[in-house]
């Protein structure tokens, strides 16, 4: 969350799930909330019932844009555009929070010269929106006392997914909703511990805790109770190695619990990457995709049969019980990295997940009183809580920034890597359903979800379905520059014409087979959510 | 029927569901009631998030690649030989000829556990996981 933490020194939400429901102005961007984090939408749904405004920013008109008081039905990949927009409207009507500006923030001036300088007639042909619907939300957002933006995958996976995110900070910071209850931007977690999977540092550019690999005083620190030297130099993002290709510098590797082919962009190049591989290990439940591929598959232990802790999207660290032994020959995860080490001349040993958990705290300050018998005793405590009696902390800034003062970053539209053209009319939108979760290991599996969704469908607007003689129900073929895939046609006014929509859950019609590879520069988050394809019926 | 308290493996939200266990399997999910997020409610996925655990095709023995076939093996050959694969590269290619990837859905101690052996057992920086994607 390279652009949150830019903005205000932490990358995670900045408020509690249950605060949303007192919000008086919630804006949710990018996120099918309804599908993906339904109980987040049930907060955002009690809190229209009590008055609350809902804005909603999605091209399509998924279920929760159908209860907006305010539905922005932008052109995909056209957020910055849109909220650059919306800030030029909120300084002309003279709705920005000078006072919160000067005390709280620095780099005003750099974002107040560029907001100058758009012409909102332009903005509005870029993004397809109407102008007057863009004043309505910005004067709703700007005058309500407590404004919150959820933001979900639909913003971060755009090459300039880290602007898309500074954009939002901004917007956040000239009308001065954050560091108070109810208000702030909230990034909502597509799975159950990114959040933690972050803060314990399973990042290459960072140790534990989002601590400077390159800080004398923290390596120190690293190195007295690791007993090594940590490496200096940054590593490889996920995709630097998933698309290092064929015969590429990286030569083994070790997946735990992921299925890049299924999970990663552009599949061609990441199975041949894969397949090149002098070596690789993967430890998962089921024999994945990726796992097919390997030299070394470890069956590992599902969360029923295994303890440790896992933190949600509000940053809430909770304890998870073992329920009963592993299966069949089945080891936890952490018993195969310590058991791999110890082959490797490294001792390490711990009597069990709470000994762990105190290296944690040791290392990490935002992490300082998490123990495990407080967590097994309680609902979780939220982060940062630095020490054994800290209660945690429900909101993040409160009265102060993690990184000092909140900083404005501007930043301008950039138009999306592949743009439709001629031979690639439609634009591509992906992302999940209800039934389904990720790329469907685990939920394809359960015999309930899988009788409620058991096909990939494609939505398409009637428009562009007469155009190519599809009717409702049809196997169709869609193809990017990359590949093809096969899928059943879902005639529907939810998406606009000139865009069709499907979801990644399912590994006979892997819609990564057709996602681009460009990345965003900064947080190398690939482009998923727009790219050019074509589609035709299949004749039978 | 014992109800063992967890947390939903799905979302973000982080659900508080009792998994209910009998004869050693576990047989149903239900919500917490008092949990804060989830307070007597769960999605579809979260009333069904038992039903993969005990699926047939779960693994139950590490695999060995001999003769381009995955064969099952014991634990040691399988731990033996990759830890000597990993080290055969770190010390030909160096360190940054490997790399790992963590996963959001394994716990926040296995997180740790993994980056430690990235940075301090095999010397690399080179471990990311899906946030991203
Ligand atoms: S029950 Fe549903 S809403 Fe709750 S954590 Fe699981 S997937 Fe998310």
């Amino acid at each position: 969350m390279a652009g949150l933490a830019t903005a205000f020194g932490s990358g995670a939400m900045t408020n509690s799930i249950n605060e949303l429901e007192d919000v008086d102005v919630v804006i949710v961007s990018g996120s099918n909330t309804t599908e993906a984090h339904p109980q987040i939408a049930r907060r955002i749904l009690a809190a229209v019932d009590r008055g609350a405004k809902l804005i909603v920013i999605d091209p399509r008109r998924t279920a929760l844009a159908q209860e907006a008081h305010v539905h922005l039905a932008l052109r995909p990949g056209t957020d910055i555009a849109l909220l650059n927009g919306m800030m030029r409207i909120i300084l002309d009507e003279g709705l920005a929070d000078d006072h919160f500006i000067e005390m709280r923030t620095e780099n005003f001036i750099a974002l107040r010269d560029q907001l100058f300088k758009i012409d909102l007639d332009e903005i509005a042909a870029i993004t397809g929106v109407d102008r007057q619907l863009m004043h309505t939300a910005a004067c709703l957002y700007a005058r309500a006392y407590k404004s919150t933006f959820c933001y979900c995958l639909g913003i971060t996976q755009h090459i300039c997914g880290t602007n898309n995110v500074q954009t939002i900070a901004n917007m956040a910071m000239l009308t001065g909703n954050v560091e108070k209850e109810n208000a702030g931007v909230d990034p909502l977690r597509g799975q159950n511990n990114v959040q933690g999977a972050c803060d314990m540092a399973a990042l290459p550019a960072c140790l534990p805790g989002y601590q400077s690999l390159a800080d004398m005083q923290i390596r120190q620190k690293f190195k007295q109770c690791w007993g090594v030297d940590v490496p200096l130099t940054p590593g490889r993002t996920v995709l630097d190695m998933t698309h290092s290709g064929h015969n590429g510098t990286l030569r083994g590797m070790f997946v735990m619990g992921e299925n890049p082919i299924l999970s990663d962009p552009d599949q061609t190049k990441v199975q041949a990457t894969l397949e090149g591989l002098d070596f690789l290990a993967v430890s998962d439940i089921f024999l994945t995709e990726t796992a097919q591929l390997a030299h070394v598959v470890f069956p590992a232990a599902s969360f029923a049969e295994k303890s440790g802790t896992v933190t949600n999207s509000e940053r809430r660290v909770q304890y998870m019980h073992q329920v009963i032994e592993p299966i069949g020959e089945c080891k936890p995860d952490s018993t195969i990295i310590a058991e791999l080490a110890e082959r490797m001349g490294y001792e390490m040993y711990y009597e069990s997940m709470a000994e762990v958990m105190e290296e944690i705290a040791l290392l990490i300050p935002i992490y300082g009183g998490m123990h495990h018998d407080r967590l097994r005793s309680s609902w979780g405590l939220q982060w940062p809580c630095p020490n054994r009696d800290h209660p945690g902390t429900p909101f993040l800034h409160k009265h102060y920034f993690s990184g000092g003062k909140g900083h404005f970053t501007p930043a301008q539209h950039q138009e999306p890597f592949e743009p439709p053209g001629d031979a690639f009319p439609l634009t591509l939108i992906t992302g999940r359903i209800y039934h389904h979760y990720h790329t469907g290991t685990m939920t394809r599996r359960c015999a309930s979800l899988n009788r409620e969704s058991d096909k990939a469908l494609l939505q398409i607007n009637p428009v562009d379905a007469t155009t190519s003689a599809i009717r409702n129900g049809d196997l169709v073929e869609l193809t990017s520059r990359r590949g093809t895939i096969r899928l059943w046609a879902q005639i529907s006014e939810d998406i606009r014409p000139g865009q069709v929509y499907t979801t990644f859950h399912f590994s006979e019609a892997p819609v990564n087979l057709l996602t681009t590879g460009a990345a965003d520069p900064i947080a190398k988050c690939p482009e998923f959510k727009v790219c050019a394809v074509k589609v035709a019926r299949v004749e039978s | 029927m014992e109800q063992i308290l967890t947390i939903c493996v799905y979302c973000g939200c982080g659900c508080g569901v009792y998994l209910g266990k009998e004869n050693g399997r576990v047989v149903a999910s239900s919500p917490s009631r008092n949990h804060p997020i989830s307070q007597g409610n769960l999605c579809v996925k979260g009333w069904h998030l038992h039903e993969f655990i005990h699926h047939p095709e779960r693994l139950t023995t590490p695999l060995l690649r001999k003769d381009n076939k995955l064969v099952p093996v014991g634990w040691d050959e399988a731990l033996d030989y990759t830890a000597r694969r990993l080290s055969e590269i770190r010390d030909s290619n160096g360190p940054d000829a490997l790399g790992l990837l963590s996963s959001a859905k394994c716990s926040n101690e296995e997180n740790y556990l993994l980056q430690k052996f990235s940075r301090a057992v095999l010397g690399t920086n080179n471990i990311d996981h899906c946030a991203r994607l």
